[in-house]
This record gives C-alpha cells, structure tokens and sequence, in this order.
C-alpha cells in the first residue's frame, strides 16, 4: 500500500514537471574562440526566451577547430544552429550534406553576421622584437604562432589578411604568394584551432608574435593581464565575418525551427550586440558599434568578396588540396 | 603484467639466488650511476607531473578545488566517464574470459587469427579507433543513411520511426571506449590459462562435473587474480581514453564529454584549477590503481607459495 502511494506520488511529480513548462534544448555547433561570447549570450538568451514564451531554454555548446566541427555536422553532429568562422564552413554544410540551402547567407541581415572581428597580433609585453606591422613578421628570427588553415578558420582569415597586405604592398599575386611562403617558414607550430594557438603562445610561451583574431587577442589581455602581453595592429588587415545559420535538417527532425531562429535573430538586438561588444566582437548595430568605439582601433579594412572575390573562389585558390597553401608549406 | 604471467615456481629459488653477489660485485660507482639514472628518471618524468597536477589544483585552495566538482558539465563528464566504464569493462571481461577460454583450452582452425586480432586495438592509434565509427556510423557513413528515420521498407518500423545516434552520442563513446579496452582482459588471462593446462578441467570432468561446474569451481579461481588485474587496467584505460573517444564525442559540453575531454576544455578556456581538479581526480583513480595491482600481486604471490 504505502509502496503504491509512493509511486503514485512520484508519478505525479513526473508528470506535473512535464506538463509545465517545455523545456527546448539547442545545440550550438560552435568554432573555437567563441566559448565565453556564448556562455554569455546563451544566459541572456533564455531569460528573453522565457518571459516570451514561458519555455525554458538549454542551449548546449560544442567548440572547436571551424573546419573540424562542420566536418562534425556533415557526419552527423545534430546542432540546431552553426555558428561558424567563415562562410565557406557552412558552405560546405550544403555541399557534402545538403544540410541547408545554398543561399543561406541570405536568410539574415549582413551577410548572415551579426558580430565582425578582424585579425590583429599578440606580443610579449614591450614587443621585445619590434614587431610593428606585418612586414616584421618574415624577418629571419622572428617565431610567429598561427594555426592550420586546413582546420582552423581564424588561420585562414589570418593567412588572407597576410596576403592581402602583401598584394597592397607589392602589386602582385606573385609577390602575394612569396611573401606569405616566407611566413610560414617563420611558424613552428600549427594547432588545429585558434584558441590552442593562443594557449600554444600564451601559456607555452612558444613565439614572438601570435597572428590572432581580436576578439581571441583581448581575452588574453583579460586573463593574463595587459602587464604579460600586447595587442599591435596592423596597418592593414581583412574584414572577419563569422557567419551564423540554421541547420535546417536538424531543427526539422527536431521541431526546433522557430526557437533556432529566434536564438540568431536576437544576436541582431541591442542585447545581443551589446553581449558581443563585450565579449570583443565588434557589434554591427551602428549604436552599439559607437558605444564600443572605443575599444576596437581603426584600421583599413579590406574585404573578402572584394580582395578573394568570395569564400567559395579563395577556398578553392588557396586551400583546398593541392591549391596555394598546400604548395607553399610543402617547400 | 610479469608477476601474473611469470608464475614462479619456488624450486627454482636456489639459482636464482646466486645471480646476487655477481651484482655486488660490480663497484660501487656502477650502482650509484645506474641508481641515480633510474631516481632521477623516475622523478623527473612520473613523480614530478603527478605532483604538478595536485599542485595547479590546489592553487587557489580547497574551496576553489570543490568548486571545480560542482560545475554542472563536470558532474556529466564524471558521469559519462563512469557508463563509458560501467559498460565497457563488464562487457570486455565477458568477452576477454570467453575468448581466452577458447584460445588456451581448444584448438581450432583461425585460432592464431583470432589471437593476432584480439591485438589490434593495442596496434592502432586511437585516433583510428574513433575514425573508423565515424566512417560507419557517421551521417555520411556506410549505415548512416539507415540509422536516421526514414523510409527503408527492408528495415523494420521501429527502426524508421526512430533516429538511432551513435555518433556524437554516448552509444558512441561507448563503443569506442570498449574498442580501446579489448585486448587487456584476454591478454591477462591467455597466457594464465595456457600455462595452467587442461589437467585440472580434465580431472573434474572425470570425476563428473559437467563444464559449467568444471568452469565455475576449476577454472575460475585459478584465474581469478588474472582476471582481476585485467579488469583493473580496463577500467584505467576505459576512464582515461581520450583520443578516440575525442574523434567521436562532438564535444558537446554537459553531454558528450568524458572526463578527459572536459580537462582540454576548461584548460582551452584559460579555467586552469578546474581543469587540474578534474586532473586529479584522474590520477587519483590511477593511484588506486596501481594500489589494487599491487595488492593482487602480493595475494598472488601468497597464493602460489602457501
């Protein structure tokens, strides 16, 4: 008897927690440096979620090499949304899987990127090598510390902008190509992602100089405090879009597809850019870009579309097997 | 390994002993050389790490240290560390006592194939281990197609009404875990059980035990240390595993991560005394470990000379 009304009691509890409120899980396939941007973004996301719906939100985050996690979801990662490093990650997303339409980029605003960053240089406090742009980064004696564009999205956008300064410069793909070969015969180690890089520089004191995304660079300054390490920016470097999506396969088998697209909708709101100023992103909203001005230094900006025409062509010119990093690491 | 499968027999104790004053022979300055290489080495590169990670973990104070086992995700890795274990020990000892049975009691066409197999998780990388799931399982794998729901009319209902994840999932990591753990309890127990012979299991069938008593009351208390040890060092393996278990665990925190793969996390996020915490944890279970091999040793030795 007293067994029965136990059980009966248990049961009770168990179907009144699920009777209440939903409880929606998300999986954030996200790359690497984004791990602390989305511990914040995901607390806030779930209280604005919750006081809309009245559903309790868990969204689960995965991190990694940019690469190595679309590589993931094409084998079957079940992540609601991908929040990537560069477009042609999640191009390839619709390629090897059709996980989602081609023109995905198109579904939100700015080229579906609600935050920007670009690629600056982390050195030993004092900038004990004199490293001032990216010209003092080939000079025979200088470590720098990069990871693999094979695997990582952040050492591609580094490896474009080195390249893109390098054709400023001198005029030529040519002269393009043979300087960045020379900067890689400068690099010692090539992790599998951006933050192993930073932790390869930061924390084995390996190199001179880190060539890293801003936000990656700041947060070391945050941790390990500004009397360790400098941030020098380059006269020139590339315009870094990380871009979000959807993963319309998953949120369909999983009947995500509204909370997976309010979840991206609202990194575009005063919250959502705010969270991302914080966290070292430059915000797109002109408001908050003018709050975190301050911040982010000023510098020529050039763009992939109008200096690679596009992730798709520089994907394909520059790494893919065989193509332009292949033959300059190999020599 | 050597104390279990190198039985010593005691008759043989006597020239044993006189291998001794050769070794005290050698001058004084040998010893001191070899025993300083081996100290320092010992020191240097087991004694001075084990201490490292207890160090960093402690560094801000035990509050910090607790704190660290407080954390929702961490909870889950130790969890999922412990099924991983839970299922791939138990299912290996199975199979290790199966396997090593057939192997030392039998004679059959393939034996020495399946002996060379039963290695093969020792001769591959881990990372190989973890891929070839992948290559199986995976969205885009050979049976990746079946595995989603769908429409497959040579496939049961069941299956096409429900999405079986094994990749990027615990069924995942556990498969693999038990992949990486094969070989240790057959290793331990094959040659044991080949040296013991079959005169024991003859004579209880003799006397009119059927094999079930034979294997119950003959076989399996003279393997029982053996066997013991092996699902010792299983265990330690299937907890420690990180390479291939990291191919197939998509890292998604509070879910698919294993100890292991939590410790590179929090260290990638600059969260150091969580992650020697969680270190310690670790080499603490590979304390008790070498405390319990230790142990059976010792019970194995008495064993073999009372």
């Amino acid at each position: 008897m007293k067994f029965k009304t136990l059980l009966l009691v248990a049961l009770a509890i168990a179907t009144g927690s699920v009777a209440g409120a939903k409880t929606i899980e998300l999986l954030n396939v996200s790359y690497d440096p984004t791990r602390e941007l989305y511990t914040d973004y995901n607390a806030a996301f779930a209280k604005y979620w919750k006081a809309k719906t009245g559903d309790d939100i868990v969204v689960k985050q995965s991190h990694g090499g940019s690469g190595k996690q679309a590589r993931s979801l094409i084998d079957g990662l079940q992540g609601d949304v991908a929040t990537l490093a560069l477009a042609a990650d999640i191009d390839a997303l619709y390629d090897n899987a059709k996980l989602l339409p081609a023109d995905w980029q198109k579904r939100l605003p700015n080229n579906s990127t609600p935050y920007t960053s670009t690629i600056v240089f982390l050195v030993r406090k004092g900038n004990p090598k004199a490293i001032k742009d990216w010209n003092d980064l080939v000079k025979p004696g200088v470590s720098v510390v990069t990871p693999n564009p094979k695997t990582s999205g952040g050492a591609r956008w580094n490896y474009l902008a080195a390249w893109a300064y390098a054709k400023h410069r001198d005029g030529s793909d040519d002269a393009a190509k043979k300087f960045v070969a020379a900067l890689f015969k400068n690099v010692p180690v090539l992790d599998s992602g951006a933050r192993g890089s930073t932790t390869t520089f930061v924390q084995r004191a390996i190199g001179d100089v880190a060539i890293s995304w801003e936000n990656e660079a700041f947060l070391a300054l945050k941790e390990f405090g500004a009397d360790k390490f400098e941030i020098v920016v380059p006269s020139l470097s590339i315009l870094a879009e990380p871009p979000v999506a959807i993963v319309d396969k998953v949120v369909k088998k999983k009947g995500t597809t509204e909370v997976a697209k309010g979840y991206l909708e609202y990194l575009y709101s005063d919250e959502g850019q705010d969270i991302a100023g914080r966290n070292f992103y430059r915000p797109r909203n002109p408001s908050a870009a003018t709050k975190y001005a301050n911040v982010f230094p000023q510098l020529q900006l050039v763009t992939i579309d109008a200096e690679f025409g596009g992730w798709t062509s520089a994907q394909k010119t520059h790494f893919a097997d065989g193509g332009v990093f292949d033959q300059i690491y190999a020599k | 390994m050597s104390a279990v499968t190198t039985a010593p027999f005691p008759v043989r104790r006597a020239p044993v002993r006189a291998v001794g004053p050769r070794v005290v022979r050698n001058p004084w300055w040998v010893r001191v050389i070899f025993m300083t290489i081996a100290l320092s080495f010992v020191g240097f590169f087991l004694l001075l790490p084990l201490v490292a990670v207890f160090v960093e973990a402690l560094r801000k104070g035990f509050g910090a240290y607790f704190h660290a086992f407080a954390d929702p995700d961490a909870r889950s890795a130790i969890r999922l560390t412990l099924t991983a274990a839970a299922i791939a020990v138990p299912a290996n000892l199975v199979f290790g006592i199966a396997a090593s049975w057939c192997i030392a009691k039998f004679n059959f066409a393939g034996k020495s194939i399946l002996t060379t197999l039963i290695d093969l998780p020792f001769a591959v990388s881990p990372v190989i281990s973890g891929l070839i799931y992948v290559l199986v399982f995976g969205a885009q794998g050979w049976l990746g197609p079946y595995l989603g729901a769908g429409d497959h009319p040579w496939l049961g209902e069941w299956i096409n009404q429900h999405d079986i994840t094994i990749i990027f999932a615990v069924p995942g990591i556990v498969l693999a875990t038990i992949f990486v753990t094969f070989p240790f309890v057959a290793r331990e127990l094959i040659p044991l059980m080949q040296t013991q012979g079959n005169d024991e299991e003859y004579a209880a069938l003799t006397l009119g035990a059927n094999g079930w008593q034979t294997f119950w009351h003959v076989t399996l208390p003279n393997i029982k240390w053996g066997l013991f040890y092996g699902v010792i060092l299983c265990n330690a393996r299937a907890m420690g595993e990180f390479g291939a278990v990291s191919v197939v665990s998509g890292h998604i925190r509070g879910e698919t991560n294993t100890m292991p793969l939590h410790i590179e996390i929090l260290y990638n996020e600059y969260n150091f005394v969580a992650a020697f915490a969680i270190s310690s944890l670790l080499a603490m279970l590979g304390i008790v470990t070498l405390i319990l091999k230790s142990f059976i040793e010792w019970r194995h030795m008495q064993a073999k000379t009372s």
